[in-house]
């Protein structure tokens, strides 16, 4: 940029920063006086849990606050300038041209009418600092660094046509094209696989490194911000908690709250030894249409012990849960459930076959009937597979709702008034109303903040030690898999790659793809990706 | 063959089979019409004898399908039939081919409909954009108070109030609008400026909100806040952002309004005595002249369908994700 000043300058100056939201008829303090100062060419990693302010604080940094938002004190010093007194019309001269920024989702942040290259190049040519030819050659080289496939003709495609991975790079490569003072990166690798996740990072902080350029990192992730921050600042409910250098942030959290961040990742669970297995897939083929999506996968739970089904989206993870419950029946093989093979069909199946095999989803918000207060929703599945009605009924759900550790006040709650983690107890509770002996868990912590799911992975181990439950726990999540298996079975492209003991599989040596998966997963160590990149290149 | 032509030729296909059941509809409904259209066209006073002859004459006597089968027949090969007033039973063969009929009235609903479409439709798409880009403002609030108001008259009331101030208490505009195939286009121009103008009135509105609400919806979504982050103006946020996304449901009721603009404009025909499709159709129904009110409600079916595949076509090319599939 015109006026690059020496590295270590301060960019970026914001105190006591106050922003408020509206909603519920009311203005709620959202960041309530937050103080942050980035230098040129450093990258500062804003972690904290859904709802700290992380996104707020991070779009503030341009001087943008969100329909319904607004900022009722402090100040922001960009570069000498206190962009919460400009107006719109002023900061939109610094918006894509000296700051950009990186969305979570690409796919929903890419204009579906306009080619990739039109939008990578559109505020370069907008604020002239480039002509069109030039902004597209240069545009070509940052694909290229980005190691996107064929970077000269990638840009003449249209956002739909290229993976979201792909995607989230020319995001990267349309947030540098205007070479700006600073790069706001909002969850950009959240909603990737780890593998993909890997060379998104990898190239995301080769770049920021190469044009020096000062970048806002926000991630709910701590792994993922130990790779990419020279700094990281934790958040909580809008207030700063603290803030230090990574390595020593790592190492040595002073807050309680960080500790309690830090030491989610330590759950483990002590390995149960395998007994007779309740539930065995044999040969199993699906598909989707023609679109063939499970190619012979044999499966054996064995009663009493968890088997974390673990594979990237696509793997066909969920779709075995699908043909287990006979949502989708499969075109070959059977399903063996405590030594009977199951109708492939759901109509086929009697009640009590139904009712001994139970399902949690991911999203607990739409695995609810708004419109039912908790206690329909418990007692529904008491009345349909146990005839208990009444009174009895009431006692009942008020017995799981205790085994849930919540208690009889929740009877008349609607889902809208639950937090996300009490969501997905009630939707546990629900699964437990039938008195099941297999729940397939279908990746029901990753939609929710890691203290939370903590708290649901305890409580579920806690049940199946008390209840003698079977669990078929599917998941994308290495440390959750850690935290709560027995058995492992990794998934790929519709096959099983690998399965045994949680000790087997996570010891070398490993097939190809249990290894790249593996090694994908971001550690908390700061020298990760750069030792995985020089091992890789290797 | 590119997927986006398949598409069109599948819709195309689809309107056609559409068509077949609105000729049934069509036919069958008029079957069930009561009463002997002989009997009521000859009046009370005929005799037996005069109304089998007149039967006998317009086909009546044959069964209803294969009635219904000669009537397609003809359609397919461009006879619409002759109509029913004035055939030699009474007394003199001075009927005329519905064709012949249908033809200029038409024309002169086409022409009108033309013209109304070349004012509304830019209309209102510029007052649709103008007031989504300066929304919750004055001029936001006084547009849309102002369409809604002409909306929600009656279409003979707004065309006598038109009639009472530019035509009456000032005479600036011809309040008659009776054209012949002789007028000049000037004449013809001028004559036709009230009923255009009322039309436009009356459908305005539902472009125009509809344009400013498909942009409005698109608004919140990510996309725009990152071209808002990139520093994009508020016109380039609509007009190069929005709008390129939002032209299905534009066209759909651009296309439901322009339909409306040939079929369903009788009363304003009426009121400025236009001689359009219209009237020609409500006169057929009253004096069962069966074959005109055939061949009318077969072009009125036509175009809607027409009109519904343009916009679905439109629908089709302006989204990327079937215009360039992967």
């Amino acid at each position: 940029m015109s006026n690059k000043a020496q590295k270590g300058d301060v960019l970026l100056d914001i105190k006591s920063l106050e922003i408020e939201g509206f909603s519920d008829e009311k203005w709620h303090e959202i960041i309530k006086g937050v103080d942050l100062t980035l230098r040129r060419g450093e990258v500062m990693g804003l972690i904290g849990e859904s709802g700290a302010g992380k996104s707020t604080l991070g779009l503030a940094a341009m001087g943008y606050t969100q329909p319904g938002c607004r900022i009722t004190g402090g100040s922001i010093n960009f570069d000498g300038v206190n962009l919460a007194q400009m107006s719109d019309e002023q900061m939109r001269g610094y918006w894509g041209n000296r700051m950009t920024y990186v969305a979570q989702s690409a796919a929903a942040s890419f204009n579906p009418a306009h080619r990739l290259i039109e939008q990578t190049t559109s505020s370069t040519i907008r604020f002239g600092i480039k002509e069109k030819a030039e902004a597209h050659k240069d545009a070509h080289v940052l694909y290229a660094a980005l190691n996107l496939p064929d970077p000269t003709n990638i840009g003449d495609r249209y956002p739909h046509q290229v993976s979201g991975g792909q995607l989230q790079r020319v995001m990267t490569a349309m947030a540098m094209s205007p070479r700006p003072d600073l790069i706001i990166f909002d969850e950009p690798t959240t909603a990737l696989d780890v593998t993909t996740q890997v060379e998104v990072l990898s190239s995301m902080r080769a770049i920021v490194e190469e044009f020096n350029t000062a970048a806002i990192y926000i991630t709910h992730d701590l792994a993922v911000v130990a790779q990419m921050a020279d700094v990281i600042k934790v958040l909580r409910y809008g207030e700063e908690v603290e803030e230090a250098a990574t390595r020593q942030m790592l190492k040595s959290p002073k807050q309680d709250y960080t500790k309690s961040l830090w030491s989610v990742r330590a759950l483990q669970k002590e390995e149960h030894t395998a007994t007779d297995s309740i539930m065995s897939l044999r040969g199993i083929d699906a598909a989707y249409g023609t679109a063939k999506v499970l190619f012979d996968v044999d499966i054996d739970v064995p009663k009493g012990s968890t088997v974390a089904v673990v594979g990237e989206s696509g793997s066909g993870k969920s779709t075995t849960a699908r043909v287990i419950t006979g949502l989708l029946p499969q075109s070959a093989g059977s399903v063996v459930f405590d030594g009977d093979a199951l109708p492939e069909r759901l109509a086929d199946r009697t009640k009590e076959q139904k009712r001994r095999i139970q399902m949690i989803y991911q999203m607990a918000d739409t695995a609810m009937n708004p419109r039912q207060t908790v206690r329909d929703i418990i007692g529904r599945p008491l009345e349909f597979y146990l005839g208990v009605r009444g009174k009895a009924n009431t006692e009942r759900v008020i017995e799981l709702l205790e085994m849930i550790e919540l208690n009889a006040d929740f009877l008349e709650r609607l889902p809208a008034e639950l937090s996300g983690g009490q969501k997905q107890r009630i939707c546990i509770a629900r699964a437990l109303a039938a008195n099941p002996e297999f729940i397939i868990c279908d990746e029901v912590t990753s939609a929710l903040d890691q203290i939370v799911q903590e708290g649901i992975l305890k409580l579920l181990l806690r049940l199946q030690s008390e209840l003698g439950l079977t669990y078929m726990f599917i998941t994308h999540d290495i440390s959750t898999v850690k935290a709560i298996a027995d058995q492992v079975v990794v998934m790929n492209e519709g096959r099983v790659v690998e399965q045994g003991s949680k000790t087997e599989v996570f010891q070398p040596p490993h097939p190809a793809y249990t290894e790249l998966l593996l090694s994908s997963v971001p550690e908390m160590d700061p020298d990760w990706l750069t030792n995985l990149n020089a091992a890789r290149n290797r | 063959m590119h997927p986006v032509l398949v598409t069109v030729l599948q819709r195309l296909a689809l309107g056609l089979a559409t068509l077949v059941a609105v000729s049934i509809i069509i036919f069958i409904s008029i079957e069930m019409l009561p009463g002997d259209f002989g009997q009521i066209i000859l009046g009370q006073a005929a005799t037996k004898a005069t109304v089998a002859a007149f039967r006998a004459e317009l086909g009546l006597d044959m069964p209803a399908y294969l009635r219904y089968f000669d009537w397609i027949a003809g359609v397919l090969q461009g006879d619409l039939g002759t109509s029913f007033s004035g055939r030699a039973a009474s007394g003199q063969d001075r009927s005329r081919e519905v064709a012949e009929l249908i033809g200029p009235r038409l024309q002169n609903t086409l022409f009108l409909a033309g013209i109304t479409a070349l004012i509304s439709v830019p209309l209102a798409l510029i007052l649709g954009i103008s007031t989504a880009l300066y929304r919750n403002t004055i001029y936001d609030r006084s547009i849309n108070a102002a369409t809604l108001t002409t909306i929600s008259f009656p279409e003979f009331f707004v065309a006598y109030i038109l009639i009472l101030f530019l035509s009456s208490l000032n005479q600036w505009l011809p309040s008659l609008a009776n054209v012949d195939a002789s007028t000049p286009l000037g004449e013809r121009l001028t004559r036709i400026a009230l009923p255009a103008l009322t039309l436009t009135l009356v459908i305005i509105a539902h472009m125009m909100r509809m344009t400013r609400a498909a942009i409005i919806n698109l608004l919140a979504s990510p996309y725009i806040q990152m071209a808002r982050l990139s520093g994009a103006s508020r016109t380039e946020v609509i007009v190069k952002h929005a709008l390129p996304n939002a032209w299905a449901p534009i066209a759909t009721v651009i296309a439901f309004n322009l339909a409306y603009l040939v079929v369903g404009v009788v009363v304003v025909e009426v009121v400025f005595v236009y001689p359009g499709i219209g009237q020609l159709m409500v006169d057929a129904v009253t004096t069962r002249d069966i074959p005109v009110v055939q061949g009318c409600a077969l072009i009125f079916a036509v175009t809607y369908i027409l009109l519904n595949l343009t916009a679905d076509i439109i629908g089709i090319i302006t989204n990327p994700r079937l215009l360039h599939p992967k």
